[in-house]
């Protein structure tokens, strides 16, 4: 029975699984909001701790995850669980409250204040000692790894970003590094701060809601908690040697090779489709790569304007609508090219090693 | 330092009276003030102009020391050709990594002739492994595979990696240069000094 579990597990763990499964369950958990409540949160974070109690029996499960390095992101799994389900369940009781006709909770807090000194700096002193406390004692029983002297010679095998690093490393396995290294993190931080500029909803200032945000949360929570969150879990417990994918009941074995061959779009139009060779100029080779990409990027926003986002168009207009598209079509681009991969292997779209240029 | 030494004069008075120059304490406030001040507003210019360049002078000298501290004393770089036994060390099919520690590359026999692979992932630049039971070099930081050849075959590598110019020393040793290097997809592999035929 256990062992039958632990394969399915290991399964369904495979990325295109997985991931689907990450995504049915955030868009279910997002709009059920029975679930924004105590009791139901209670028992998802009950049966979270029963499965990872449960787990720690496994021997390969318990070395991955009490590995000094990966104790915090087990930690923080379970902090922005929580962290989440408060601001969620404050939000769904705003909306009950709207709903009724009445005023958020927020305005119901007393406008008191509070003086910095005594009652500010007093907690801020607490804190500071309680967490000194907590890292030296972390320390003393987490010993950080010591390990051998850097050598280019010999990279460690799998080769690990910082925890908070992960989720861009997991991005370069499907980009070529201008992208994934420079464009993307530099398009989040622009996007990010963009946001105000986007943003034309003046409701939720000052209370939270959901419902009259539900877009916007939406996006911020995909981006978030799929796109950041889940890729750093995914890089910490789910990859092993040589960067390949293993189920967390699973032996790290560094024999485990499963072939991967990777083929470019070009050489599924032109040899595997068209059964003639590779054109001999990069332009004609790539492009069937170009139109995917211009396709993507120019008939989706104007088909988008007309349907999903009608209301948006509207509403921001199309200089603004412009630029939360293509910033939202960017953010797209990462999970599609990651299902591309993991269902028909696809290298890159455009391939253009020639010049460096690769999406 | 430097900025202590204006004022001293100004204090005291000292450079610009001579006779004075015992006084290392303040003069009498009553008597000496005026004269004391007119006499020394050359002599603190002078003692400025002085502290400037003191100061100029040891700034330019930290500097200096720091921008030296930039390069290093000694660099281990290994020379850029090596030679690498005679070729019939090397059997057909074989990757041998004796060289990859110290010079970064495999040399590899195939059935045409030697060639020096360089060891540095083309996708960011880690160390790939070679996996003699699969036949292939896996990069350990993205997935990377690459065959025997260097032609890369899985993961996100956009080009193969790289060969280095080999070439027979006069002693018949294989010699590997490691300053020239020949890239696929240029079509550079067609290159005589890519492949050694011995
Ligand atoms: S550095 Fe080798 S796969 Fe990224």
């Amino acid at each position: 029975m256990i062992d039958f579990l632990k394969t399915f597990i290991n399964t369904i763990a495979a990325p295109e699984w997985f991931v689907s499964l990450a995504i049915v369950v955030f868009f279910v958990a997002l709009f059920w909001e029975k679930l924004w409540t105590p009791k139901p949160a209670l028992y998802v974070l009950g049966a979270a701790v029963a499965f990872f109690t449960v787990s720690l029996l496994d021997p390969n499960f318990r070395s991955i995850v009490t590995k000094a390095d990966n104790v915090p992101i087990v930690a923080m799994l379970f902090l922005v669980g929580f962290f989440i389900w408060l601001s969620m369940s404050q939000a769904y009781e705003n909306d009950r409250r709207i709903g009724r006709g009445e005023k958020p909770m927020e305005a119901s807090e007393p406008v008191s204040k509070v003086l910095v000194w005594p009652d500010l700096v007093y907690t801020e002193f607490i804190c500071l000692i309680l967490f000194t406390v907590l890292l030296i004692v972390w320390s003393i029983f987490l010993k950080a790894p010591l390990e051998q002297p850097a050598n280019p010679g010999d990279s460690p095998n799998p080769s690990k970003a910082p925890w908070y690093f992960l989720g861009l490393q997991e991005m370069l396995v499907y980009y070529d590094p201008w992208l994934a290294g420079v464009v993307f993190p530099s398009l989040i931080v622009v996007g990010l701060m963009a946001i105000p500029f986007i943003d034309k909803n003046k409701k939720g200032s000052g209370y939270y809601t959901f419902r009259e945000r539900k877009v916007e949360i939406t996006i911020f929570l995909f981006g978030f908690v799929i796109l950041w969150i889940l890729l750093i879990a995914t890089g910490t417990f789910l990859r092993g040697p040589n960067w390949n994918f293993f189920g967390p009941y699973e032996f790290w074995d560094v024999g485990k090779l499963p072939p991967l061959v990777n083929i470019n779009l070009s050489e599924y139009f032109w040899v595997k489709w068209l059964n003639t060779g590779l054109p001999k100029g990069w332009l004609l080779r790539e492009a069937p790569g170009f139109i995917v990409v211009l396709l993507y990027l120019l008939t989706l926003p104007p088909l988008l304007a007309r349907t999903l986002l009608r209301k948006y168009y509207e509403k921001l207009g199309p200089e603004r609508y412009a630029v939360m598209v293509i910033l939202l079509l960017s953010m797209g681009a990462l999970p599609v090219k990651m299902y591309l991969r993991w269902l028909f292997n696809l290298k890159y779209i455009i391939a253009i090693p020639e010049y460096f240029f690769n999406i | 330092m430097t900025e202590k030494d204006p004022r001293e004069p100004a204090a005291g008075g000292s450079p610009a009276g001579p006779e004075k120059s015992t006084a290392g304490t303040s003069p009498a406030p009553g008597q000496a003030a005026k004269p004391a001040a007119s006499a020394s507003r050359r002599g603190f210019l002078s003692w400025l102009v002085l502290a400037w360049i003191a100061f100029t002078a040891a700034m330019t000298a930290g500097l200096t020391a720091l921008t030296r501290f930039l390069f290093p004393n000694v660099l281990f770089e290994p020379p850029s050709t090596f030679k690498a036994g005679p070729p019939s060390e090397y059997g057909i099919g074989i990757v041998d990594e004796r060289w990859k520690e110290r010079f970064g590359v495999w040399i590899v026999r195939d059935e045409e002739g030697l060639y020096a692979l360089s060891t540095t992932c083309t996708h960011l630049g880690c160390t790939p492994n070679w996996l003699s039971a699969d036949e292939k070099f896996k990069c350990p930081c993205h997935g990377s595979g690459f065959y025997k050849t260097g032609i890369n075959f899985e993961g996100p590598a956009p080009r193969p990696l790289e060969r280095y110019r080999i070439l027979l020393a006069e002693d018949g040793q294989v010699l590997v240069d490691k300053s020239r290097k020949f890239q696929w997809e240029k079509g550079q592999w067609e290159d005589p000094e890519s492949l050694l035929k011995a």
